[in-house]
């Protein structure tokens, strides 16, 4: 069942559309990622790479080829196991996309909502991440109070206190300015590398690129070496 | 919900399962002008509700309000009845005939007809309906008629209805202040000698009552001997339908036999059959369940749209939809309560008012309060189900 690869994808081809209007926009992928390595994949617009992100994060069904997140076969798989797929995996969008009736304490809190943990725990683990994002003073404050960059950090740490096994960002620097993305990024990597997960990244900003691992480069739905 | 920085844990929950964020209601608490808005709605279409039905139980329980008052178990009506104001005669040897039946206790004769009122102050002539029956007997349990009917024994007394509205002149008023009233009925005067209650009802604005003796004076058409309903009164250890049936099988068929129960289901049941009124105020309740429904349906709609992005992260974090359709009927239910108190204590309210200005009986009862909290459930779930159908379309896939 384990598998060494926290990410193995397989001829990988994925269409849009039906019949007559059906697209393929994505040819023969074929990718491995190691536990813990952290990867930018990076590329023009329409060049696939949000479509194998959404793959990859199971976010989306495979429709040909192999796919298997932590060991986990996603072709031909039900909604249901993809959803369990999902619980360990933890996702930071561009938008922070954070419930704004719920303070910053509860919407990490939420990310605990489906892990068994004790209440204890739960108060410990949240304490501490929102500790290590520099937010500790601001737990009862509610998203329309804080700053763009304070939100992604508040983002990050809901996707970090589930420990995850896989982070996966999706432009999470590109409504901060210099220092906070890099902040962002470097509190990511850290993180990532005290728990030993495995960190997508896709992203524009050149500024963060020597952070990687690997760099995945994508132009018209393939991967270019 | 675990508190944060400044309320410390309470240590016997610490190794507890972590309890599950409330996230409804949480919901609901932080945006309050939607909140007060869906709360009005459903208030508004409740006392709509409740209003409907006062008016239709008001109405239908005033119609029956004189056969609930009669005292005895048993009628006598013609056989030609229809109800209060479409009645025919019978002979009264019929009830002396039903007093000879073993288990009778007494038995009454009781005359009904319109006459002619004349306002003694500004001489308008309104029509009222009279009613006769014996002094020496309690024939009708209404307040007032107990304590007065020895003064109708009398010549030319009569009783008149408290709460006749003002076209009939300030009677009751002026009677409490101790003033004689003497008016004309038929070219007769009559003096009021007291007052009892009774509400108006179909047909009929207000009520007098008199001996059969003077009821005799007033309507000077009748002939004696022909009454309209014979009450029937029974021994403590008697059966009814026992004797219900002798009485079917002793009389003949110018009259009909019935329990005073079911005296009262068949005026119901003319009234529902001859007027709109039942009709309208059902159509009533329904268009007000339509109202709130599309009120909440609208709140519940406009709320799911707008979290859109955020319920796509959850189920991108690994929620169900399940979990996301239960928060959203969880939601509509609280709506449901909260808009319900307000509406309830509201509507008694508009009954109170109501009850003083017009005298029908607008009465609250617990029955009717759970069916509207029943209805307002459904209500608000029906809309709830339909708005959730948004939440299947929220697709993780699409935030990025």
């Amino acid at each position: 069942m384990s598998s060494q690869f926290a990410i193995s994808v397989t001829q990988l081809n994925h269409y849009y559309g039906q019949d007559a209007i059906r697209k393929q926009v994505l040819f023969d992928i074929n990718l491995q990622i190691d536990r813990g390595e952290i990867v930018i994949m990076t590329g023009p617009s329409g060049s696939g790479k949000t479509t194998l992100l959404t793959l990859m994060g199971g976010l989306r069904s495979p429709q040909e080829g192999n796919l298997k997140i932590l060991g986990q076969e996603l072709l031909d798989s039900i909604p249901d196991q993809m959803t369990l797929i999902r619980r360990n995996i933890g996702y930071i969008f561009q938008a922070h996309n954070l419930l704004n009736f719920l303070t910053v304490y509860q919407n990490v809190e939420m990310a605990l909502e489906l892990h068994d943990v004790t209440t204890e725990e739960a108060d410990r683990r949240i304490r501490d991440v929102l500790n290590a994002v520099g937010l500790s003073h601001r737990l009862d404050y509610y998203p329309s109070d804080l700053s763009g960059g304070q939100k992604q950090r508040v983002a990050i740490a809901r996707a970090l206190v589930g420990q995850p096994k896989i982070i996966l960002a999706d432009e999470p620097t590109a409504a901060l300015d210099k220092k906070s993305g890099r902040d962002v990024v470097e509190i990511m990597e850290k993180l990532a590398k005290q728990q030993g997960c495995t960190i997508l990244l896709v992203t524009h900003d050149n500024r963060i690129l020597d952070l990687a691992d690997r760099i995945i480069y994508m132009e018209d739905g393939c991967l270019m070496i | 919900m675990l508190k944060s920085i400044n309320k410390p844990l309470n240590p016997k929950e610490k190794s507890k399962k972590k309890k599950p964020l409330f996230l409804s209601w949480l919901q609901l608490r932080k945006e309050r002008l939607r909140l007060l808005i869906a709360i009005a709605g459903i208030s508004f279409a409740d006392v709509l509700m409740f209003l409907q039905m006062g008016f239709r139980g008001a109405l239908f329980s005033s119609a029956v309000e004189l056969h609930h008052s009669i005292n005895g178990e048993i009628v006598i009506l013609s056989s030609r009845y229809r109800s209060l104001i479409s009645l025919d005669r019978f002979t009264d040897r019929r009830i002396y005939q039903a007093a000879g039946i073993s288990g009778v206790q007494s038995v009454s004769p009781i005359y009904l007809n319109f006459i002619q009122w004349r306002n003694p102050y500004n001489k308008e002539i309104w029509d009222i309906y009279a009613i006769g029956l014996n002094p020496e007997h309690q024939v009708l349990n209404i307040k007032g008629v107990a304590e007065n009917r020895q003064k109708l024994r009398e010549p030319n007394t009569v009783l008149f209805n408290s709460g006749a509205r003002n076209e009939f002149g300030a009677i009751a008023k002026n009677f409490k202040a101790g003033e004689s009233i003497v008016t004309e009925i038929d070219e007769r005067q009559f003096q009021v000698r007291g007052l009892f209650q009774l509400s108006p009802t179909f047909g009929i604005n207000a009520h007098l009552i008199t001996s059969d003796i003077n009821f005799l004076r007033m309507v000077r058409s009748r002939q004696v001997g022909l009454i309209d309903i014979g009450v029937v009164k029974l021994k403590p250890d008697a059966d009814v339908n026992k004797v219900l049936a002798e009485l079917r099988s002793l009389l003949p068929n110018d009259v009909k036999v019935m329990t005073r129960q079911d005296f009262a289901k068949a005026e119901v049941a003319f009234w529902n059959a001859s007027t709109p009124i039942g009709y309208t105020f059902d159509l009533g309740v329904v268009i007000a369940f339509i109202v709130g429904a599309v009120i909440v349906y609208q709140i519940l709609y406009s709320d799911v749209t707008d979290h859109l992005p955020e319920y796509a992260t959850l189920k991108a974090m690994g929620f169900r939809d399940r979990y996301l359709l239960i928060v959203v009927f969880q939601e509509s239910l609280i709506l449901a309560v909260l808009g319900f108190i307000p509406a309830t204590a509201m509507a008694w309210g508009i009954y109170e008012i109501t009850h003083f200005a017009t005298l029908l009986p607008m009465a609250m009862d617990a029955g009717r309060i759970t069916f509207v909290f029943v209805l307002t459930a459904i209500m608000c779930s029906i809309s709830a189900a339909v708005a959730v159908r948004k939440i299947q379309t929220a697709d993780p896939a699409d935030i990025f």
